[in-house]
C-alpha cells in the first residue's frame, strides 16, 4: 500500500539516517533503533558521512540554497549506496521529503543543485525514498507483525502519543490517512500492548520548532507546558514520540519546570525505546535511564511486567 | 542574545501605527514571488482561519500570522524584516494546512526571514545554530557527556556521520562555502 514503493514493488534496504540529536544527544534512541530493526529483521545500515539534515524550520530560514544543498547531499548518499533512506526524527524527514519532492518536482532546481553537487563530485538522481520509522513500521511490517513479536505485553502502560508536526504537516507528499485525527501511530503504540488514550491537544507543537527554542526557550516551554499540564492531569504514564527534538524538548523542559516548582515527572520515550520494552530490552539497555527525568515508578513497572512474563 | 540590527521594533510597537504610503515597496513582492506559490499570498481574503488556529497567538499575542501574509501582499517589507516577532513561528504548519485559498503561510514566512537574514537581521543564537553546522556539519555536535553516555550503551563514541569521517565533513564545508552561508551568517 505504499506510495512510495520501488517500481517492481520490493522493498530497498535501508539506510539509517541519524540526524543531530538522536546520536548527539539521546544516544539511546539510536541503540533501540538498531535493537529494534534487528529483531524485527530489517536490513538496516548506516548512512555514514551524512550531516545536519538541515533543520527545516532554522535552515530554511536562512537560506533556501544552502539548505536545498544539504539536504540533497544525504540523500544523495542514500541514492549511492541504493537504498533507501530512514529517518527516526521527524525534523529529519520533514526537512528531506520536501527537499527530495522539490528536486523531483523541479528539474531546474535540479539541475541547479547538480552544479552545487558536481564541486563535491555528486549527482542527485531521485532514485531513494524518504521513510520515517513510524510510517515505515505501520506501512511495511504492520501493527499485526509487530504485535507477533512482542514478548512482553506493556499491559496497563497509558501513553500519550505526541504525534509531533513535521511527521504529518505539511501533508503534501507524505500520503497520510488524517491531518487533524490521524491515528496510524496509535496502533502501533497499541501493537505492544501498551494503550494509546486521546487527550485534549493532542496535535499540538511541543514548541521548541523554527529555531524559537534556540531563541526564546521560554516561549517555548509555554507550549511545552500546555501540554504537560493536560497529561498530568490525566494520569498517563508516559509521552511516546518520534522525534529527539521534541523528545529533548519536553524531556529537558520537565526539568527546567521543575526548578519553578512543576513537578510533572512523565517519562519520554522514543517509540523506538517503547518498541524495545515490549521486545525484552530494559530501561537502561534502551537509554531510558539516561533521560533527565527520571521516575522509578515508571521503571518499576516495566520490571514488574517483564518479570510477569518471565 | 540579540543582535545590534534588531532593535528596529524592539520597545515600541510600530504595529499599531498607520500605514504610510511610502512604506509600500513594490519590489518586495517582486521578490518574494520568485519562490513558486509565494504570489498566493495575494488570494488571502481575511478570513483569519491561519491565526485562529494558531497555537503560538495564544501564547505570543504580538505574534499573528494572517497579519504577515497580508503585510506581504502590501509589500511592507521594512516592517516585515525588522519585526522580531517573524521569529516565534515554530512551524507547525496548522496554519498552511487550513487555508482554504492555500496559501503557503509558514514558506512565505521562511521566505520573509531570509530576506531579513540577507539584510545581516538575525538572532545570534541562530547565528551560533550556523556556525556548528559550518564548523562541524551537524547543527547539535557530539559533546563529551554524550561520547561518554554512547559508550556506556555500547555504540561507538562517536557517531558514524560527519562526526567519524573528516572527508565527508570537507565536502559539507565546501558546499556551505559554494552556496555562500558562511558569509552570509557572518554578515
Ligand atoms: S487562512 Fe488563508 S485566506 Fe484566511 S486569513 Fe489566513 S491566509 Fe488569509
Ligand atoms: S506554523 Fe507558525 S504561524 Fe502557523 S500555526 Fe504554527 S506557529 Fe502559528
Amino acid at each position: 500500500m505504499s506510495l512510495n514503493a520501488t517500481e517492481n514493488g520490493s522493498k530497498k534496504d535501508l539506510s539509517l539516517f541519524l540526524g543531530c540529536v538522536a546520536p548527539n544527544r539521546y544516544p539511546g534512541i539510536e541503540l533501540a533503533t538498531l535493537k529494534v530493526m534487528e529483531k524485527l529483521d530489517i536490513g538496516i545500515r548506516d548512512l555514514e558521512g551524512a550531516s545536519c539534515c538541515p533543520a527545516p524550520g532554522v535552515f530554511k530560514s536562512f537560506d533556501k540554497t544552502t539548505w536545498l544543498s544539504l539536504a540533497s547531499r544525504n540523500i544523495v548518499l542514500s541514492e549511492d549506496s541504493g537504498t533507501d533512506l530512514l529517518t527516526i526524527c521527524n525534523g529529519c524527514y520533514g526537512s528531506l521529503i520536501e527537499a527530495d519532492h522539490e528536486l523531483k518536482e523541479d528539474p531546474e532546481k535540479k539541475k541547479k543543485v547538480n552544479e552545487k553537487l558536481a564541486e563535491i563530485g555528486m549527482e542527485y538522481k531521485g532514485t531513494s525514498n524518504v521513510r520515517h520509522i513510524i510510517e515505515y513500521l505501520y506501512k511495511e511490517i504492520t501493527p499485526e507483525k509487530i504485535k507477533e513479536n512482542v514478548t512482553v505485553p506493556l499491559e496497563g502502560i497509558k501513553v500519550a502519543v505526541h504525534y509531533g508536526c513535521h511527521m504529518i504537516r505539511p501533508s503534501k507528499g507524505k500520503d497520510l490517512d488524517s491531518v487533524e485525527n490521524p491515528r496510524f501511530f496509535d496502533e502501533l503504540v497499541d501493537a505492544t500492548g501498551a494503550k494509546s488514550v486521546d487527550y485534549e491537544e493532542k496535535m499540538l507543537c511541543c514548541g521548541a520548532g523554527g529555531g524559537v527554542r534556540s531563541v526564546f526557550p521560554e516561549t517555548a516551554l509555554k507550549m511545552s507546558e500546555k501540554k504537560l499540564d493536560i497529561l498530568k492531569a490525566g494520569g498517563f504514564d508516559c509521552i511516546v514520540d518520534a522525534c529527539p527534538f521534541c523528545h529533548l524538548q519536553y524531556d529537558v523542559g520537565q526539568k527546567t519546570l521543575a526548578k519553578e516548582g512543576k513537578e510533572y515527572n512523565i517519562p519520554v520515550l522514543h517509540y523506538m525505546q517503547l518498541l524495545g520494552l515490549a521486545f525484552g530490552y530494559t530501561p537502561e539497555e534502551l537509554g531510558i535511564t539516561l533521560n533527565v527525568t527520571k521516575n522509578c515508578d515508571f521503571d518499576n513497572k516495566i520490571l514488574n511486567l517483564s518479570k510477569k512474563t518471565n | 542574545m540579540q543582535n545590534a540590527k534588531m532593535k528596529l521594533f524592539n520597545g515600541y510597537d510600530k504595529m499599531t501605527e498607520p500605514i504610510n504610503s511610502s512604506e509600500i515597496d513594490k519590489t518586495f513582492f517582486e521578490k518574494l514571488k520568485e519562490e513558486k506559490g509565494m504570489e498566493k499570498v495575494l488570494l488571502c481574503f481575511n478570513c483569519s482561519g491561519c491565526s485562529t488556529g494558531c497555537p503560538m497567538a495564544e501564547i505570543e499575542s504580538n505574534f499573528n500570522i494572517k497579519k504577515y501574509i497580508r503585510m506581504a501582499g502590501l509589500g511592507l517589507k521594512d516592517r516585515l524584516l525588522n519585526d522580531k516577532y517573524i521569529w516565534y513561528c515554530t512551524t507547525c504548519y496548522k496554519c498552511q494546512e487550513r487555508c482554504p485559498e492555500e496559501v503557503l503561510n509558514v514558506d512565505t514566512l521562511l521566505k520573509i526571514r531570509t530576506m531579513a537574514v540577507a539584510e545581516g537581521i538575525m538572532y545570534d543564537d541562530h547565528r551560533a545554530v550556523a556556525a556548528n553546522v559550518i564548523e562541524t556539519g551537524h547543527g547539535v555536535p557530539i559533546n563529551d557527556k554524550n561520547k561518554e553516555n554512547r559508550k556506556k550503551l555500547g555504540l561507538k563514541e562517536i557517531p558514524p556521520t560527519v562526526h567519524s569521517f573528516p572527508e565527508a565533513y570537507e565536502d559539507v564545508k565546501k558546499l556551505l562555502k559554494s552556496v555562500g552561508f558562511d558569509e552570509l551568517v557572518s554578515k
